[in-house]
């Protein structure tokens, strides 16, 4: 399990459930799930193009994912960011099943950046991974201050001077950087899991804004390995499990802070 | 009426959105340790004018200046509390911590809690009363008490000027009651100026320096007793009003219809103010 071609997963899952559990912090404050998932699906025609023009399959991610980042920004300008999102996720799948249509071959590079695949870290694909996760990780700790006051409340943040199509536009930029470095463990359809399942389930936990990080940060981590464990004990694939572990640990989260909250009155908010 | 220098001063204030002239010619200052009720119906530009004041909107002609500098210079010596207050109930967020964003959320780094900030925090909460709440989720409290955190927030930097938008609206009797008595003891206590937005003037009374009355973007301003005459309202209005005084309460109706138009009448019906 700990091979020399299993290290390199051990190494980028542990950085890329790091960056996914800081960004995917804002992901759920922000409630930019939807965003969240639309935009790694960019990986699809990205690959799909990179496919056929013969080029790295990375490149044509990053150029896509980078457009989508655009497109979000200039829709929520507009409004209607919902609508906007959605039809951004149908764009991709549409764009990607056309360039896919234009190959004649089988794609499984397009495969397995859409479902992950454990053993295809190379020593070449890790150092871009890493330096990636340590940029996205630097940048959020740094902003963090800012970017929780415009999360929380934009009207207040405005006010001391913070730019909320500032902080969007960086946030978004951070969201498709950790998409881009957790495909090719976890794959474009599952990174969503980890950007949500974790820090939902942290938040749901801990009232306290530090520590709730932390939380999701060990959450994460325990998912990615338990994750790449039980894959390589049964084979299957790794997405399923980083899939299933999210989705529980959120539910476990949930269903604990509901009951732990039967005993006490309902705060009535009133006003609102 | 005192020879300190005012710390908001507002002179000759016109402001255009999207090419509608929304305030014109608004005149007033305001000094330390005074309360300004500023009262106008919905439309009537309040809004507008606060947002001039925070510098987020820019003026067409007229000056704004808060400790003698333009508004967006001093933007420090003023704390402001929003209408709208609906924190989302999941978010990890105290009291606490959301009064120790007000004084230093624009700086970077993560929101590690010292000595000192943790006693900032601790005097700006108890100015509020909210040391009860203060280690609770602040998506979890009442709309009052969640508005208290905000005031809270707003005056951790000791801020000279609170400006807080209908902050009477949506609040029971009790917890209005309430409000009032809080920014009546910041004014004493912390010679703190105040200007608060209304609909309705009555509650705001008891702790009332100066009064700005905007009827359709333009304002007559002054004490309680210059203002609110029947003379000077009509005038504003534009058609004859009434001034009514009932138990210590003040109520502003159009004249009868054989003496008003009826179509500003009814525009003007049935608000207390």
């Amino acid at each position: 399990m700990f091979s020399s071609f299993m290290i390199n997963t051990w190494i980028a899952g542990t950085a890329i459930a790091l960056v996914a559990a800081l960004v995917g912090y804002f992901v759920v404050i922000r409630h930019s799930a939807f965003a969240a998932h639309a935009l790694p699906l960019g990986a699809f025609p990205g690959a799909a193009a990179a496919n056929l023009l013969g080029v790295n399959p990375f490149v044509g991610l990053l150029v896509f994912v980078g457009m989508g980042v655009l497109l979000l920004r200039q829709l929520a300008r507009i409004g209607r960011r919902d609508v906007g999102t959605g039809l951004l996720l149908v764009l991709f799948l549409g764009v990607g099943a056309l360039f896919l249509s234009m190959t004649s071959e089988y794609a499984p590079e397009v495969f397995s950046l859409l479902f992950g695949e454990m053993l295809g870290i190379s020593d070449a694909d890790l150092w871009p991974i890493l330096g990636i996760c340590a940029l996205v990780s630097v940048v959020m700790i740094t902003i963090f201050r800012p970017l929780l006051l415009d999360s929380s409340f934009p009207d207040l943040a405005a006010l001391q001077g913070i730019s909320a199509a500032r902080m969007d536009l960086i946030f978004l930029s951070l969201l498709a950087l950790v998409t881009a470095s957790a495909l090719p463990v976890v794959g474009a359809f599952l990174v969503f899991t980890l950007l949500v399942g974790p820090p939902a389930a942290a938040q749901s936990l801990s009232i306290h804004p530090l520590r709730s990080l932390l939380l999701a940060v060990i959450f994460a981590e325990s998912s990615i390995w338990s994750a790449i464990a039980l894959s390589y004990w049964t084979n299957w694939p790794i997405g399923f499990f980083v899939g299933m572990l999210g989705a529980g640990l959120f539910t476990l989260a949930r269903s604990y802070r509901h009951w732990s909250q039967r005993e006490r009155p309902v705060v009535q908010v009133s006003g609102l | 009426m005192t020879n300190q220098s005012p710390i908001l001063a507002v002179a000759d204030l016109s402001v255009d959105l999207g090419g509608r002239s929304i305030l014109r010619d608004v005149s007033f200052d305001l000094y330390p340790g005074q309360l300004c009720a500023l009262i106008g119906e919905n439309g009537a530009g309040k809004t507008t004018l606060l947002r001039t004041l925070l510098g987020l909107i820019t003026q067409r002609a007229g000056t704004v200046l808060i400790g003698a500098a333009p508004a967006r210079e001093h933007r420090e010596l003023v704390g402001y509390v929003p209408q709208k207050i609906n924190f989302d109930p999941d978010l990890p967020l105290r009291t606490r911590d959301l009064v120790r964003l007000g004084l230093d959320g624009q700086r970077l780094g993560l929101p590690f809690f010292n000595g000192r900030t943790r006693h900032v925090v601790d005097q700006a909460l108890q100015a509020v009363g909210a040391e009860d709440f203060a280690d609770q989720r602040v998506g979890e409290l009442s709309g009052g008490q969640q508005q208290r955190a905000v005031i809270a927030h707003a005056l951790v930097r000791k801020p000279r000027l609170l400006i807080l938008d209908e902050p009477l609206a949506n609040l029971d009797f009790g917890s209005a009651n309430a409000l009032v008595d809080l920014l009546g003891r910041l004014i004493v206590q912390q010679q703190m100026t105040v200007l608060v937005t209304a609909h309705d003037m009555n509650p705001l009374i008891p702790v009332m320096d100066r009064l700005v009355y905007l009827v359709d973007g333009r304002a007559a301003t002054g004490t309680v007793a210059e203002v609110v005459q029947a003379e000077v309202l009509s005038k504003l209005y534009g058609y004859p009003v009434s001034v009514l005084h009932h138990g210590g309460r003040i109520l502003v109706l159009p004249d009868a219809p054989e003496n008003a138009d009826v179509a500003n009448m009814n525009r003007c019906a049935g608000h207390g103010v």
